[in-house]
């Protein structure tokens, strides 16, 4: 048989709709300059788990050449999605959405076969689209926290009885934040002659962990001179539904937050994470074989922007509020790698009197949390934690980044190792500043 | 054949993390950068010592397993693809930088160490590693060490072989053997020199000692852009005729300059210049100025467009990452390429581009091309779609311009080696008699045949299969891959 009728009648080993798209993979030329920069392939030397083996094995798949067993799975629920291959790729292939596509497909047979993982299910149909059951889930931790109740499950190892997954998760935690930034802060903040108005996104375990951090950023904006708008009814960004292969349910938190920002008629879309920025400005994916919603989502990503990325467009005002530390920098991989942020958080440390900005050796490479990879992989996600811990400087008092599943794994290390050592977010910094000069809104 | 057995003893020596042997499990290990042949490996191993690498030789070739070296993959001939159920050997475990010598200039490294990574250990105290290869970030020394690589800088500074002044080798049958030395040449035969760039057929590398270089005091990069073909290449002969050495010196058309502009690694070449040359000169201070003016100068004799020399590093960065992001960068205008690997006379270099471009407008194919310009090292990118089934066309251009190359005085490869990809022009380089005498070296060596067998040399069955096929396809290099296959296990027996 010719290759070609041979081709024709194989069957693909991705039966679902939203495939692999084919015209991504064939974009790789199979040269291997990916491969070093894959901290899995780094840590395994595995061909199959490197970004050139994973992208060939979900070709394989597609064109019916091997089946969706464990050959194609492992590599592809091994990847951190953390897009460091995309950054070096001369070609331009799309690993991170190929990922993600082979994810709903092994995400669809696993439905198919009642198998889809406790843990998944219960995060991510159960808890994440619903804000009111996220919060019910914050207040129960809090609870746990502040009841003492922690200290006596961590002391009697109480814990060991725990799913894994659920005790890595334990270990990260830190404290709840009280209230979220979603229910505190006003619908709008207006300031006296707005340069712009933007829709701020709240995000989910930015606000459950960090709201501080979102009023950081509201008070941020509008020293700015930025009004703000803080849509009630948003939802989670669907990134880490994404990430696990639930596509549907992305799509379906995409189309109200699509809804709920351009009804709002912002002219940006503001987030200060960068695992929601990635997803959101990459919305057009989830709707390629859906026009209307299609154009929508385009309409919607093009407004989207990273807080740094907003604040240096728009010109930002230096502070002047001293802020003593010593820091350095760590690129989360969906600012550096997915949205090709690197210089404006450098520029806007550097803009504040009194840091200093010390640099870090391989800043760009994963810390290991990617989602909720932490909960799936713990071992990998160990390594790297360890690595990332290991390239800190000595001399520094802070280590700063612009998301918040790095935050929450870099604390574990903190935590771990002992360390004198903040983790803190960029807008932090420069709030500080500002508020040493006077705010124009909140405390 | 992988048997039971085999893998069990494998498991017993490595440990069985080390052992891949599912199909699940190997797939990605069926080829290497050279995509057009694929077959699957008996198995992947992983071993982490000279000991290791060692006990599995002995251990295949008492079973008589074919095994093949495999270190980054990069390698663009099919050197590293398995080709009948070969137990690939995986160095990419044995990365470590054994020893440091800066005092008296080298280092010692395993062959799984990547190329650019032994620049950066070293670059804090104003050393590096001279031969850069194009895909130096992830590539292996010990594959350099295999394929004899080349580099934009082999121009002044030479290629592998001339970097490397001793090795640790395990032979076919497992026995370790030190070659070369580390300073001075090693007296007696030049073994080292033989296995270097023998594409992994005669033993593998599990230590392997470099020269490291102090950095050039000062460094120019010039861009010069033309708006012929010919005015480029007049200008390469130019500077050689000045008695100037570039450090380097690489061309790249129009076709690859829009291919590389589209990518991340974006310079902005205009869209209506036919070739860009960037030249390199190094060295004192003073002297490098003057270089620099004079590479300039013979770039206005022969009419350039334009000529500048880099203001930042920053510039001088991107604009070699342009150059050498150029090969995979073709992903962006066709779906698939070949890299072909052809060295002229430099003096014929106009020529030859204009019977590769009649060659590309025959066959329908577009040809991109980026070289090594000062080495007369030529890299045509062949573009195709083997979807549309071009791959065999694909083929018969790269052969016939490898024929091209040794009409004119050249040779059938600058730096990619033979592998599975140049077999069958290894016939047009060479005599049979010529042929003969490297097949008798090797046999010495392995005489089971099993060390990276049905690659570099064609066998004699396979000369006379060749002569029945106009020009080898996938299929047809199959069959004859199996023949050989037999015959060698007969002559084995
Ligand atoms: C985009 C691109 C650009 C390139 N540019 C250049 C260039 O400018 N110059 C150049 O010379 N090459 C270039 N190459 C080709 C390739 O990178 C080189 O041949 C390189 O030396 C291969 O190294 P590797 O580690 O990938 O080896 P592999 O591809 O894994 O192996 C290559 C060969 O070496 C053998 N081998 C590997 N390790 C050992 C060992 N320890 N002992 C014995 N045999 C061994 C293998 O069996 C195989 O035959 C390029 C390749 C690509 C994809
Ligand atoms: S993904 Fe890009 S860098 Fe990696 S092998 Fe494919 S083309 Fe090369
Ligand atoms: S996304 Fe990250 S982990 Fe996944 S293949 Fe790319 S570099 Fe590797």
């Amino acid at each position: 048989m010719s290759t070609q009728i041979e081709a024709m009648v194989r069957q693909t080993s991705f039966p679902f709709a939203d495939a692999p798209d084919p015209a991504k993979f064939s974009v790789c030329v199979h040269c291997g300059f990916c491969l070093e920069v894959c901290p899995t392939y780094q840590e395994e030397s595995n061909e199959s788990h490197s970004p050139r083996g994973r992208v060939y094995l979900i070709k394989l798949a597609s064109e019916g050449l091997i089946p969706l067993d464990e050959g194609v799975v492992s590599p592809v629920e091994t990847c951190l999605d953390c897009r460091a291959c995309e950054s070096v790729c001369p070609s331009g292939v799309q690993v991170g959405a190929l990922i993600e596509e082979a994810r709903g497909q092994v995400y669809l047979a696993r439905v198919e076969n009642k198998k889809a993982s406790g843990i998944q299910k219960l995060f991510l149909r159960g808890i994440f689209p619903y804000p009111a059951r996220l919060h019910a889930l914050g207040s129960l931790l809090r609870f746990y926290q502040r009841s003492g109740m922690q200290r006596i499950v961590r002391g009697t190892g109480l814990l060991r009885v725990l799913p894994d997954a659920m005790r890595e998760m334990e270990g990260v935690m830190p404290e709840i934040s009280a209230q979220r930034a979603l229910t505190t802060l006003p619908e709008r903040i207006p300031v006296a002659q707005p340069k712009r108005s933007v829709g701020l996104f709240t995000g989910c375990v930015m606000d459950v962990f960090f709201s501080q951090i979102n009023e950081a950023t509201a008070r941020v904006l509008t020293k700015n001179h930025i009004e703000v708008h803080v849509p009630k009814r948003q939802l989670c960004c669907g990134a880490l539904h994404v990430h696990a292969g639930d596509r549907e349910q992305a799509r379906q938190l995409a189309k109200t937050n699509i809804d709920v920002f351009l009804e709002e008629g912002v002219e940006r879309i503001i987030i200060n994470a960068a695992g929601c920025g990635a997803a959101l400005k990459e919305y057009p994916e989830l709707f390629k074989d859906d026009p209307v919603w299609h154009e929508k989502a385009v309409d919607f990503s093009a407004r989207v922007r990273d807080i740094s990325e907003l604040l240096v467009e728009e010109n930002f005002e230096k502070p002047k509020g001293r802020v003593e530390r010593r820091v350095t920098y760590h690129d989360a991989c969906h600012l550096c790698h997915a949205q090709g942020i690197r210089k404006e958080p450098r520029a806007i440390l550097q803009s504040i009197p009194g840091v200093t900005l010390v640099p870090l050796p391989d800043s760009e490479r994963c810390c290991g949390s990617a989602g909720i990879y932490n909960l799936t992989h713990p071992e990998m996600a160990g390594n790297l934690l360890e690595r990332k811990m290991d390239d800190l400087p000595e001399t520094i008092d802070a280590v700063v980044m612009g998301n918040p599943g790095c935050m929450l794994q870099l604390r574990l290390g903190v935590k771990k190792r002992q360390q004198d050592l903040d983790v803190l977010h960029t807008v932090e910094l420069l709030d500080a500043s500002y508020q040493k000069e006077g705010v124009t809104y909140g405390n | 054949m992988v048997t039971e057995y085999v893998l069990r003893k494998l498991e017993e020596i490595l440990g069985a993390a080390n052992v891949y042997a599912s199909p699940a499990q190997v797939k990605a290990y069926e080829c290497d950068g050279y995509v057009a042949f694929k077959s699957l490996p008996g198995a992947v191993v992983f071993p982490e010592s000279t000991e290791d690498v060692s006990r599995i030789l002995k251990l295949l070739s008492e079973e008589r397993v074919p095994y093949v070296a495999r270190g980054a993959g990069t390698g663009l001939t099919g050197g590293a693809t398995p080709t009948r159920g070969d137990v690939v050997i995986s160095l990419a475990k044995m990365d470590r930088l054994l020893s440091l010598d800066l005092d008296n200039h080298r280092a010692v490294v395993q062959p799984g160490f990547v190329n650019l990574e032994l620049t950066k250990r070293v670059s804090g105290r104003s050393f590096y590693y001279a031969p850069d290869p194009s895909s130096q970030s992830v590539c292996t020394i010990g594959g350099n060490f295999a394929e004899n690589a080349g580099g934009s800088h082999c121009l002044k500074y030479g290629v592998t072989t001339n970097h490397v002044t001793a090795a640790t080798v395990v032979l076919p049958d497992g026995e370790i053997v030190e070659l070369g030395s580390s300073f001075g040449d090693a007296d007696g035969l030049d073994l080292l020199g033989l296995f270097v760039g023998s594409e992994g057929t005669l033993g593998i590398a599990t230590e392997i000692t470099v020269k490291i270089l102090k950095k050039p005091q000062a460094v120019q990069t010039i861009m010069a852009l033309f708006d012929r073909v010919e005015d480029a290449s007049a200008s390469v002969s130019g500077f050689i005729a000045e008695g100037i050495i570039p450090a380097a010196c690489e061309m790249m058309d129009q076709l690859a300059m829009q291919a590389v502009d589209k990518s991340r690694y974006h310079v902005g070449y205009p869209s209506d210049v036919e070739a860009v040359l960037i030249v390199e000169v190094d060295g004192l201070e003073a002297s490098v100025r003057a270089l620099s003016q004079r590479v300039m100068d013979v770039c206005l004799k022969n009419g350039v467009r334009e000529v500048r020399s880099a203001k930042s590093e920053e510039e001088r960065a991107l604009w070699w990452s342009s150059r050498k992001m150029a090969f995979p960068a073709i992903g962006r205008i066709s779906p698939d390429y070949m890299v072909q690997d052809g060295v002229i006379p430099r003096s014929r270099l106009a020529d030859v581009l204009k019977r590769i471009e009649s060659i590309s407008q025959t066959s329908g194919l577009r040809i991109a091309n980026v070289f090594h310009a000062g080495d007369g090292n030529l890299h045509p990118l062949i573009c195709y779609d083997s979807k549309k089934g071009e791959t065999e066309i694909a083929q018969d251009v790269g052969r016939q311009i490898l024929e091209l190359c040794v009409d004119v005085g050249g040779s059938i490869t600058g730096e990619h080696g033979v592998g599975i990809e140049k077999i069958v022009e290894m016939q047009y380089q060479f005599t049979q008699e010529e042929l003969a005498l490297q097949q008798a070296i090797r046999d010495q060596l392995d005489p089971k045949g099993l060390c990276n067998a049905g690659k570099l040399i064609p066998t004699p069955s396979r000369c006379m299969e060749m002569k029945g096929v106009a020009h080898p396809t996938v299929s047809s290099m199959e069959q004859i891959l199996s023949a050989s296959a037999s015959v060698q296990t007969h002559i084995a027996r």
